[in-house]
C-alpha cells in the first residue's frame, strides 16, 4: 500500500514502511523526478512558477507562495495515499519541511483524507522509541491484514 | 567577486532560486548561503530569542547568526522571504535589524511571490555590488571637466550638464520613447550652452532606461539609481559628510537610502502600489484641474482631516477625492489629503523598514510638491527634510558626478 509519512522527507519512517513491505511516500522521489526533467533547469528543485500556480489547489492565492510550492508536490502525495503515519513534534533533524503553515495544512489535509491514520508522538526514551516502532510496524501489517 | 550572502526561506520551494543567483551574477556577484552545522541552528536561534515554528525561519536566523560570528564569509547580504508570511515577515526585518547593529555590511530585504523574476532584483543586486565593489567612486565628492548625466527615469528623463563642479545645463522631458527622450532632454540641456557633443568627456547613465541609453549613446558609467540618487543627493544637499536619510518618491517606485558619508549603506525599495507613488499625485492634479507644480503650494493651504479619504488605492482612492469635492470640499484640503495619503503609505511601507537618519533629504520630482515635502516631515513627527536646489534632477547631477574623473581613476 501507499503510505504517507509526515514529515515528508523522514528517512527513518520511509525505511520503516519500507521494511513492512509498503510504499513510503516521500518527497525524495518527487524531487528526483524534477531534477531529471531535462526540459527544465530551475536548480536546486527544479520547482518552477507554474508549480506554486499548482497549489492553488491545496492552498488560495492570499497563501504565500512557498507554501503552494511545498503543497504542490505533497499534495499529490497525499491525495494518493492508502495510510498515514504522523509524527507529531519531530526535531527538523528527523524530517522537515521548512515552514509551519505547509506543515499545519499537510496534517490537516491527511487527517481530512479518512484513510488509517497512525498519529505519534516523537519518542524522548529508549522505552518511548521501542514502543512507537512496535506501534508502527503493527499498523503496518494490519494494513496487509485489512487489505489482504 | 562580491559575495553575497543570501538569507531566506522559501526561494526554492517558490522556484526563484535561480532568478536571484542570475540576478547577483549579472552584476558579478555570487550568491552565497551562510554555513551552519545542525546543532549550530538550535543554538543560534536560543541565543537570538525570536521563537518562531518554521524551521526554515530558525534556519534563517542560524545563517543570520553565522555572518555576525564570522563563521561565514560575506561581503553583503540579501534577506527574503515569502510575500504574506507573517512569521517570514517578522524575522526579516529582524535579522536585518540585527545584522545591521553588528556588522557593517550592506543589507538589503525583500519579500517575493512565484512570479519574481531576475530584473526586478537587478536594481537591488547592482547596488549591493556597487556598494562593495565601487567604494572609490562612491567616495568621490567633486565633480571635474565636462561630463553628461542622464536619468532615464520612468516617468520623466532628466539629464545634466556639468562643469567643473556646476550645472551649466539641463533638460526635463517625459519619457516616452527611452533614447528619443533622452535625446530631447540632451538638446535642451546643451541649447544653453556653446558646447557640443564631441566636447563632453565621459558620459554616465542611471534610471530604468540606463542600459538602452547607455549602449546608445557610448556612456562611461552606467549605474542604477540607488548609489547615483544618493550620491547626487548628499552632493546637492552639501552633506557629503555624516549621515543622511536619501528619500525618492518616484514615478514607478520609491527609494529610501541611508548614507554615511555619501555612500549608502542600507536601503529600501517599494513599488507595489502606485498609490504611493508620485503618479498618484499627478492624477490628483489632473483632477483638480490643476498643474502638477500647483499642487504643493494648494495643498499647503488646506487640511487632510477635512477630505475624505478612505482609501490608499490609486483608484478608489482618487474616487474618494472626488466624492470629497462633490460633497463640497475644496480644493486645497483634496490636495492636501492626497499628499498626506502618499507621505503615509511611503511611510507605512518604507520608512519604517529603515533607521531613518537625520536630515532627510528629499529628492525628485516630487520633491517640489511643497505640501508632500510638508506631510513627509509631519508623519516623521517634525523630522528635518532638506530638499536641495535642482532635486529633481539628482540622478543625473549623481551620474555627472560619479562619472567624472572616472577614466583617470580606471587607468
Amino acid at each position: 500500500m501507499k503510505i504517507a509519512i509526515f514529515p515528508p522527507n523522514s528517512l527513518i519512517l520511509a525505511d520503516l514502511v519500507e521494511r513492512r513491505g509498503h510504499e513510503p511516500l516521500v518527497i525524495m522521489k518527487e524531487i528526483r523526478k524534477k531534477v531529471k526533467d531535462a526540459e527544465i533547469d530551475s536548480p536546486p528543485m527544479n520547482i518552477t512558477e507554474e508549480d506554486p500556480i499548482k497549489g492553488l489547489k491545496y492552498a488560495a492565492i492570499e497563501v504565500p507562495s512557498g507554501v503552494r510550492g511545498r503543497m504542490s508536490i505533497f499534495g499529490p502525495m497525499i491525495d494518493e495515499a492508502d495510510a498515514a503515519i504522523i509524527m507529531d513534534d519531530a526535531p527538523f533533524g528527523f524530517g522537515c519541511i521548512g515552514c509551519a503553515r505547509t506543515n499545519e495544512l499537510s496534517v490537516f489535509y491527511l487527517r481530512k483524507r479518512g484513510i488509517p491514520t497512525l498519529e505519534l508522538t516523537y519518542p524522548t526514551t529508549r522505552e518511548e522509541t521501542l514502543e512507537l516502532v512496535n506501534k508502527i510496524n503493527t499498523f503496518l501489517d494490519q494494513l496487509e491484514d485489512e487489505n489482504g | 567577486m562580491v559575495k553575497i550572502a543570501q538569507i531566506s526561506c522559501g526561494t526554492e520551494y517558490s522556484g526563484i532560486q535561480k532568478e536571484i543567483e542570475k540576478a547577483a551574477s549579472t552584476f558579478g556577484a555570487e550568491i552565497v548561503i551562510p554555513h551552519t552545522e545542525i546543532d549550530y541552528i538550535d543554538e543560534a536561534y536560543q541565543k537570538f530569542g525570536f521563537t518562531c515554528a518554521s524551521s526554515g525561519i530558525r534556519l534563517m536566523i542560524a545563517r543570520a547568526m553565522s555572518i555576525v560570528e564570522g563563521k561565514s564569509e560575506a561581503d553583503a547580504v540579501f534577506i527574503a522571504t515569502c510575500f504574506r508570511c507573517a512569521e517570514g515577515a517578522l524575522v526579516r526585518n529582524e535579522v536585518r535589524r540585527f545584522i545591521q547593529e553588528n556588522t557593517r555590511l550592506p543589507v538589503v530585504t525583500y519579500s517575493f511571490t512565484e512570479r519574481t523574476k531576475a530584473d526586478e532584483l537587478f536594481i537591488r543586486m547592482e547596488a549591493l555590488a556597487t556598494i562593495v565593489a565601487r567604494k572609490s567612486i562612491l567616495a568621490r565628492q567633486k565633480q571635474e571637466g565636462l561630463t553628461l548625466g542622464i536619468d532615464s527615469g520612468s516617468t520623466t528623463t532628466k539629464v545634466v550638464l556639468m562643469e567643473n563642479d556646476h550645472i551649466i545645463g539641463s533638460g526635463w522631458v517625459p519619457t516616452t520613447d527611452v533614447i528619443e527622450s533622452a535625446q530631447e532632454g540632451l538638446d535642451e540641456a546643451m541649447a544653453d550652452t556653446d558646447y557640443r557633443m564631441e566636447d563632453i568627456e565621459s558620459i554616465g547613465v542611471t534610471g530604468y532606461g540606463r542600459i538602452t541609453i547607455g549602449k546608445h549613446f557610448n556612456a562611461d558609467l552606467i549605474q542604477e539609481e540607488l548609489s547615483v540618487n544618493s550620491k547626487g543627493a548628499v552632493y546637492l544637499a552639501d552633506r557629503q559628510k555624516g549621515e543622511a536619510t536619501v528619500l525618492d518618491i518616484g514615478g514607478m517606485d520609491n527609494k529610501v537610502i541611508t548614507v554615511n558619508d555619501g555612500i549608502p549603506d542600507n536601503f529600501t525599495m517599494g513599488g507595489i502600489c502606485a498609490g504611493a507613488s508620485g503618479r498618484f499625485l499627478e492624477i490628483t492634479a489632473r483632477r483638480l484641474g490643476v498643474d502638477i507644480s500647483e499642487l504643493g503650494p494648494l495643498a499647503l493651504k488646506g487640511d487632510y482631516k477635512k477630505a475624505l479619504l478612505n482609501s490608499y488605492c490609486i483608484v478608489f482612492g482618487i474616487q474618494d477625492l472626488v466624492t470629497s469635492l462633490a460633497a463640497g470640499g475644496t480644493k486645497e484640503d483634496v490636495a492636501a489629503a492626497a499628499c498626506h495619503s502618499v507621505a503615509e503609505q511611503v511611510y507605512e511601507q518604507q520608512l519604517q523598514e529603515i533607521d531613518v537618519r537625520e536630515p532627510v533629504i528629499q529628492v525628485g520630482g516630487t520633491s517640489l510638491i511643497e505640501g508632500l515635502v510638508s506631510a513627509v516631515s509631519d508623519i516623521l513627527g517634525g523630522m528635518e527634510v532638506i530638499v536641495p536646489e535642482d532635486s529633481q534632477h539628482i540622478g543625473a547631477v549623481g551620474a555627472a558626478l560619479l562619472v567624472s574623473r572616472l577614466g583617470d581613476s580606471s587607468k
